[in-house]
Parts: structure tokens; C-alpha cells; sequence
């Protein structure tokens, strides 16, 4: 850093405000309450990643190389709940929504304070039951919990995970309406909706996603239970009821869920290029209303999860098409986000490089979604690891590595201190790899035709699973190092300033770490987002 | 398998290259804008690196690029979409001179039953050069039959029957996986499926174990049940005559006209009141939890077995059900549309 001399860190800043347990525990401050996200979601994704260590090493051989059937059934259960319902929909906007968000917009705190704190409460509250699922015994219901198996045909605590998920449901449903109301209240005078950073724009789509999906999905675990408990005969065609129709109303909410886990990353990753490329957005207004349209048909082409579920040929037609919908808003980001750094002046940070990572695994996650919304080819792939492979890409190409990106981004503002440069490389260098052999090799596997959750398989599928395996050692690692050396800079970190990437936006005009009300004034903006241009003293990378 | 690592499946029937196709085509594409945009940005990070004297030149956009990569998208995603929809269209639909298997799946196998009364488990024998039609139910979960070298897939749902069709075109053995989790031996429902040359398959039939054809083992079941106490041909029967019955327009005590296919007469048995037929009186028993899947379908063969035989059968009298010509189709159609109600499949959901 060219100005390194200058930087000292803040004398009162939201960190060294209070002290003691109580001031963390009954704190109002969305900083606060995002640090206790991002130490909660840390402990599910390190959970969820060591069932997924678990599933890889199992599947090294054909028959299986560690346990029961029934224990790695539950593995690939709790892997998928614990991965979507406890890291992949709160990480973004929990952590780093809840942090940046209000300060992006030049607020004070979120507009419901206590019900952000409440939502975190609650999201433990959902977790404790599911981990409760965990030691009664483990659940093997599937993420999906697709009846008639989850409601009449297992005796493992299906209920108490299914409670975990809908109590976890609504602290999102919280999130999603204090972002919604602090987006169109608090703002900043002159902080007019073009002048919305992307970031705000794509929590907000992700808010109305929450608020109008969540509820279904809580109605649907409801169902299960009472059928579970009471045989009202939903979903039991024994009892007259339809197992397809839990299919429509779990997908109703889980497809647009996969939304809610994606909005927010295209979110980071349009701070990030502009920043590392100082370039003003390309196409502000394709990008912000992209994020607006996905949210939008995301409702609507739930049953493409459905082609060989039974449903009409006619409907599947339907939901085919739509499907393609979504593709083009998707498209139009990754077009955008690549013209952004044209003729820019771009340096290649950690953050810059996990953006990068991003747009290209995105990429082919999305270009793979295509296969899946093609009807005569989703016949074949349906179920298969295809599947796994795509979402993979979505969900972790795609989310976590943004989530990382922007960790590594907003690290110097949440904490005051930067994380050591040519660590961070090296680790975001690990997890492009290992994730990619990882998962590539699934799509290869898909199209063979190995179905999901085998805990067996036929031996010729083991060249290509034992390559997956090798992969999920070295992804592995990649993700290790963060947590050493991001919990390493919290002491011995270089004090950040203000402002180390030189970045545009109110976050980076106020102290790192941020008083505790963010701003002793409030902000007046009179500039559009990402105004880069001649007039900024152009940082020179060491 | 050879040493190496395959990249495809076999193709064993007549629709897999045609799936192989639209899957090489997306692959083309996808690899074709994975590479584009990583070698943009491999240029662009070249190109414009950051260096003490580089500034950027700031551009707010272009509504022409937008429409450009709006449009392109747009365009090969309905290619892709009109072409797999006319090739789902194509496999969903059997052809008629399909040879006919019925299969059940159950926690955690599958078992096969051919119209002549062969049975066989985990295993599937079909020949080569002829489309067959697998009509699928589960005794228990949801279950999903799938070849991978047929680019096979169906569920199989247990409340109604559910139809897939292939046609094996080369001799050879192929995997056959359940791929909808199905609880703890999920990964163990597993079979094969046999293609044979059509003389081999011929006397592989012969040469099995059948007690009499499905159809011959329904009728005993008919009798068992007593299912002729009611379903009798004379005038005073309580319930319809099932001659000539399977693959007519019904018309039910509601006005709802409905075709008498497999799903409806499976209903009729173990839910009777759900479909009355119109006449009657809604007095049948249910035979819910009394017979089983493969009952079923010997009865549901017998019956059709009854149409075959009786093609000109009487329609109109008393002891048969109310049964429509298909030449009178039109005209109740139009009469339940001046109901304002509109005449429902069987095939969708029996609600």
C-alpha cells in the first residue's frame, strides 16, 4: 500500500464500544449482529463441509469405503441442510448485508433493530433443533424431504429437522423485511434508487424472494409434520392424498431459495470489478433490473425440477420455457460484469480474484442449468450427478465464492485489519483448483449415469469419483487457510484505514471499524455509485 | 467397460443419439461462452493491467451490447428449447405396437410381469427392434426407473400408473437404477436390463416359469374376489358389466366423462367411490390393503383382456356402464361445456 504510514486504527470504534458477553448478546448494532452471524455460519460451514469430507472419502470405492448405507444417507441429509439452510441462504446478506448494507445506503442501523437481533436468535433456534436431529440419530430424509418417504416410511427424527428448517425459515423471513423497509426509508438524502450500489440491489431482490417464499416452505414442513404425526392424508396416497403435490409446494419455495443463495454473490461481485478494475459499472441499470427479473421468474419455474415427476407433458413445456427466462437475466450480468473491466485499470487482489473465479464458474454453472431446462435431455441427467455438478458450480463456484470474495473485501472494514495478501492468493488459488476437480468430473459422471445419493455404484464410475475425492482434499485446504489466517490478521493484520482499495461508496468514507452509528453525520450524496474516474489518485499495487 | 474412462453412456436405443445430440450441442455451446468470457477476461487483465501511469477510461454502458446480448441468448435458448421439447415430445409418447411390460417397485426392487405371466426380479428381458412400454407403479415411496443407455428416465409414483417406452437396439446388458432416493438401500435397487435379438427373447419367454397368463390369473382373481357378484352382463347386476369397458369415455354420476384406462380402473378397485359410474349406486367395497400391486394389474389385464374379446359388445344395456360411441364423444363434450365444467383426463391427477 502506497499510504501504509498513515493508517491507525479509530479510538472508538463498534468493536471496543462495550465490552462483555451482554454487549454482544443484546446488542442492537447490525455490525454486531453480523459478527455473530458470520461466527455462527462459519460453524455450520465447517460442519456441513466435514460431512461433505466424509460423503467424498465414502465414495473413494465402489462398495463404499467407511460406513452403512443408512449413516451415508444421513450424511448427504445433513450436508444438504446444513449447507443451504444454515450457511447458503443467511451467508450474504446475514453477514455482509446486515453489515454493509445500511452503511451503503448512509443509515444508521437496519429499520427494525430488535428484529434483526431477534432473527439471529432464531436462526439459532433452528440450528439447535437441527443439530438436536443430528445426535437423536441423524436424519436420512434428504434436503429434499420428498414424501410419501419423509412422512410414512422413516423413523428417524424427521420432525425435529423439519421443525430446525422452518424455525431457520424465519430468520430469513426477518432479514428480508428489515432489508426491504430500510431500502425504502432509511436512505440517505440524494441516495436515489439509481444511486443504489448493486450490492443493495441485489439484497433487495433477494429480500422480496424471502419474504414472499419463505412462508410456503414453512406451510409445507408443517404439512409433513402433521402427516408425520397425525396421517391428515396430504401427501399419503394411501390416505388419498398426492406425493407430487409436496413436490410442487417444496419446489415452489426451493427454487426460488437457490435465487436467494445467488442474488446476494452478483451483489459483491459487482463491487468488486468496479472496484479492482476502477471502472464505473457496465450497464448499471441492466445489471440492477437483472437482479429484479431473476427474483421475478424464479417464481414461476419451479416444476423444471419435476420433468420426470409425473407432471403433463403440457405443463413440462411450460416450465421449460420459463426456465429459459431466467438464463437471460443471468446472461446479461456475466456480459456486463465482463465489459466492466474493459479498459479499466485493473489489479488482481484477493477479492478481484475470487470475482473472477466467480463470473467464470457461474458461467458454466448456468450454461449447465440449460441441459437441465432441455426437456428430452433432462430425462437423461435428472437425478444424476449432473446435477450435483451444476449446482455445485451455482452454490459453491458461484455463492461461496463470492461470499469469500467479499469476506476478503469487507475483512478490512468489518475488522480494521488486512488479511495477509500472499496467503489469501494462494488459498483462492487452491480453491479454483480443488473445486474444479472436484466437480467437473460429475458432469462426466452424470452423463454416464450415476444416479444421487448412491451410497454403492457400479465400479466403472470409480476413476472419475476418486479424482472428485482428490479434488475435495485440496478444496478442503483451500478453505482451512482462510480461517487461520483471517482469525491470524485479527491481531497481527496491518492496521487497514479507511479505505484500502481506494474503493467508492460510503462504507469506505467512514472509519475501519466503523463507529458504532456508522456516521456522526449524516451523508449527503450528490454522486452516482462507482464514480471512478480521472480526478482519484490512481493506487499503484506493491 | 474398458480401462479407460468412458465420456458417454452406450447407446443402446433407438433415442439415445438423438439425446446425444442436444447434449453435444450444449456442451459446444457452453464451452464455446465459458471460453469466450475466460479469455476476455484473461485479455482484459493483460491488456489493462494496473500500472502507475494506466487510467481507466470510464464508459457507462451500451444499450446496443445490451439488446446484442440480450437477443443472441434469447435466440439459442429457444433452439435449445423447441428442440429438446419436440424430442421429449417423441419420448413420451409410445408407439402403438409397443410390446407391453408391467413393473412394480418396491423398497428396494423391481419386479417385472409380462402379459404371459413371466415374472422375474431385478432383471428386465426385452428384444431388440421393438418398442417396448413399461407401465410402472410402487407398492411403497417413489421410486424412478432409470437405463442410462436408453436415456431412460420415469418415476414411479405409488397412486397411479406411470408409462415410459424404449427401444433396445443392440444385444447387451444395461444397468437399471432406481434414481429417486428411496431410503436406506437406495443404491442397492439395482437390476438389468436384458436386450436380446427377437428368437433369442422368444424363447427366453417360452422357456419361463408362467402360471398362466396375467390376464387368465385375473379372471381367477375376479372370480376370488367376487367381483362377478356385481359385474355381471345380465340386467340385474349391481354394478357396471366391464366388457368392453378398457380404453372407453365413462361418463361418472357427476356428468364428468373419463377414459377407462389402467389408473381409472385401478381407482375404481381400491377407491370406488371416488368414480361412480353413471346409473349406479356407490355400493362397492374398497379393496384397499387386500390385494396387492400385482393383483392389480392382472385384474386391470383381465378386464382389458374382456374388451379385446368383446368388441361388439351391447352398449346401451342396463347392466353395462353408461358407455359413450366414440362418435357420440362430441356432442357430450359439448353438453358439459354448456355445464360450464370441463371434461378432466384420467391421466393427471384423480382429484
Amino acid at each position: 500500500m502506497s499510504t501504509a504510514t498513515a493508517n491507525v486504527m479509530p479510538a472508538k470504534h463498534y468493536l471496543n464500544d462495550n465490552y462483555g458477553i451482554r454487549s454482544w448478546l443484546l446488542t442492537k448494532d447490525h455490525k454486531r449482529i453480523a459478527v455473530l452471524y458470520l461466527a455462527s455460519i462459519t460453524v455450520f460451514f465447517f460442519i456441513g463441509g466435514i460431512y461433505a469430507a466424509l460423503i467424498r472419502l465414502h465414495l473413494l470405492t465402489p462398495q463404499g469405503a467407511l460406513f452403512q448405507a443408512d449413516t451415508y444417507n444421513k450424511l448427504f441429509t445433513m450436508h444438504g441442510v446444513n449447507m443451504i439452510f444454515f450457511f447458503l441462504v443467511p451467508s450474504v446478506p446475514a453477514v455482509m448485508g446486515n453489515f454493509i448494507l445500511p452503511i451503503m445506503i448512509g443509515a444508521k442501523d437496519l429499520a427494525f433493530p430488535k428484529i434483526n437481533l431477534l432473527s439471529w436468535y432464531i436462526y439459532i433456534g433452528g440450528a439447535l433443533f437441527s443439530l438436536a436431529a443430528l445426535v437423536s440419530g441423524g436424519v436420512d430424509t434428504g434436503w429434499t424431504f420428498y414424501t410419501p418417504l419423509s412422512t410414512g416410511f422413516l423413523r428417524t427424527p424427521v420432525t425435529v429437522l423439519a421443525i430446525g428448517v422452518l424455525i431457520a425459515g424465519f430468520s430469513s423471513i426477518f432479514t428480508g423485511l428489515n432489508f426491504i423497509v430500510t431500502v425504502h426509508r432509511m436512505r440517505a438524502p440524494g441516495m436515489t434508487w439509481g444511486r443504489l450500489p448493486l450490492f443493495v440491489w441485489a439484497n433487495y431482490a433477494t429480500s422480496i424472494i424471502m419474504i414472499l417464499g419463505t412462508p410456503v416452505l414453512a406451510i409445507t414442513l408443517i404439512l409433513v409434520a402433521l402427516e408425520r404425526a397425525f396421517h391428515i392424508g396430504v401427501f399419503d396416497p394411501k390416505l388419498g392424498g398426492d406425493p407430487v403435490l409436496f413436490q410442487h409446494m417444496f419446489w415452489f419455495y426451493s427454487h426460488p431459495a437457490v435465487y436467494i443463495m445467488i442474488l446476494p454473490g452478483m451483489g459483491v461481485i459487482s463491487e468488486i470489478i468496479t472496484c479492482f478494475s476502477r471502472k464505473r459499472v457496465f450497464g448499471y441499470p441492466f445489471i440492477a433490473f437483472s437482479s429484479i427479473a431473476i427474483a421475478v421468474f424464479g417464481f414461476v419455474v419451479w416444476a423444471h425440477h419435476m420433468f420426470v415427476a409425473g407432471i403433463s407433458v403440457y405443463s413440462a413445456l411450460v416450465f421449460s420455457l420459463l426456465s429459459y427466462a431466467v438464463a437471460i437475466p443471468s446472461a446479461v450480468k456475466v456480459f456486463n460484469w465482463t465489459a466492466t473491466m474493459y479498459k479499466g485499470s485493473i489489479s488482481l487482489q484477493t477479492p478481484m480474484l475470487y470475482a473472477l473465479a466467480f463470473i467464470g464458474l457461474f458461467t458454466i454453472g448456468g450454461l449447465t442449468g440449460l441441459f437441465l431446462a432441455a426437456l428430452g435431455l433432462d430425462i437423461h441427467i435428472h437425478d444424476t450427478y449432473f446435477v450435483i455438478a451444476h449446482f455445485h458450480y451455482i452454490m459453491v463456484g458461484g455463492m461461496v465464492t463470492a461470499y469469500m470474495g467479499g469476506l476478503h473485501f469487507w475483512w478490512p472494514k468489518i475488522t480494521g485489519r488486512m488479511y495477509p495478501e500472499g496467503w489469501s492468493k494462494l488459498s483462492a488459488l487452491i480453491v479454483f483448483i480443488g473445486f474444479n476437480l472436484t466437480f467437473f468430473p460429475q458432469f462426466i459422471l452424470g452423463y454416464l449415469g450415476m444416479p444421487r445419493r448412491y451410497a454403492a455404484y457400479p465400479p466403472e464410475f470409480q476413476v472419475l469419483n476418486v479424482l472428485s475425492t482428490a479434488g475435495a482434499s485440496i478444496l478442503a485446504v483451500g478453505f482451512i487457510m482462510p480461517a487461520i489466517y483471517f482469525i491470524w490478521s485479527l491481531k497481527y493484520g496491518e492496521v487497514a484505514g479507511n479505505n484500502p482499495w481506494q474503493a467508492t461508496g460510503l462504507e469506505w468514507e467512514i472509519s475501519s471499524p466503523p463507529p458504532t452509528h456508522n456516521f456522526h453525520e449524516t451523508p449527503i450524496v450528490t454522486t452516482e455509485p462507482y464514480h471512478y474516474g480521472a480526478e482519484q489518485e490512481v493506487p499503484v499495487v506493491p | 467397460m474398458q480401462s479407460t474412462v468412458p465420456l458417454f453412456p452406450e447407446q443402446a436405443s433407438t433415442i439415445a443419439h438423438h439425446v446425444d445430440w442436444l447434449y453435444l450441442f450444449l456442451v459446444a455451446i457452453t464451452a464455446f461462452f465459458s471460453l469466450l468470457v475466460a479469455a476476455l477476461i484473461l485479455f482484459f487483465i493483460i491488456r489493462y493491467k494496473r500500472t502507475p501511469d494506466r487510467e481507466a477510461e470510464q464508459i457507462h454502458g451500451s444499450t446496443l451490447l445490451e439488446i446484442v446480448w440480450t437477443v443472441i441468448p434469447l435466440g439459442i435458448s429457444m433452439v435449445i428449447f423447441v428442440w429438446a421439447a419436440v424430442l421429449y415430445f417423441h419420448m413420451q409418447r409410445p408407439p402403438s405396437n409397443a410390446m407391453e411390460v408391467y413393473g412394480v417397485a418396491k423398497q428396494w426392487m423391481w419386479k417385472f410381469e409380462y402379459p404371459g405371466g413371466q415374472r422375474e426380479i431385478n432383471s428386465l428381458h426385452v428384444p431388440i427392434g421393438r418398442p417396448v412400454r413399461v407401465t410402472l407403479i410402487s407398492q411403497d415411496v417413489i421410486h424412478s426407473f432409470f437405463v442410462p443407455a436408453f436415456r431412460v428416465k420415469q418415476d414411479v409414483l405409488p397412486n397411479r400408473y406411470m408409462t415410459t417406452w424404449f427401444e433396445a437396439k443392440e444385444p447387451g446388458t444395461y444397468h437399471l437404477f432406481c434414481s429417486q432416493y428411496c431410503g436406506t438401500k437406495h443404491s442397492a435397487m439395482i437390476g438389468e436390463v436384458v436386450a436380446m435379438k427377437p428368437e433369442d427373447f422368444a424363447s427366453w419367454l417360452t422357456s419361463g416359469k408362467a402360471e398362466g397368463s396375467l390376464a387368465a390369473q385375473g379372471e381367477k382373481l375376479f372370480q376370488q374376489l367376487g367381483c362377478a357378484t356385481c359385474h355381471r352382463a345380465d340386467s340385474g347386476a349391481r354394478g357396471p358389466n366391464l366388457a368392453g369397458l378398457y380404453g372407453r369415455q365413462v361418463r361418472l354420476t357427476d356428468g364428468h366423462v373419463v377414459v377407462a384406462d389402467d389408473n381409472y380402473i385401478r381407482e375404481s378397485i381400491l377407491v370406488p367411490n371416488a368414480k361412480v359410474v353413471s346409473g349406479f349406486q356407490p355400493i362397492m367395497p374398497t379393496f384397499q390393503g387386500m390385494i396387492s400391486e400385482e393383483d392389480l394389474i392382472q385384474l386391470s389385464d383381465y378386464i382389458k383382456h374382456l374388451s379385446a374379446q368383446q368388441q361388439e359388445g351391447p352398449l346401451n344395456n342396463r347392466s353395462t356402464p353408461e358407455q359413450i360411441r366414440d362418435s357420440e364423444v362430441k356432442q357430450v363434450q359439448d353438453q358439459m361445456k354448456q355445464q360450464d365444467t370441463v371434461p378432466q383426463k384420467t391421466s393427471g391427477n384423480n382429484k
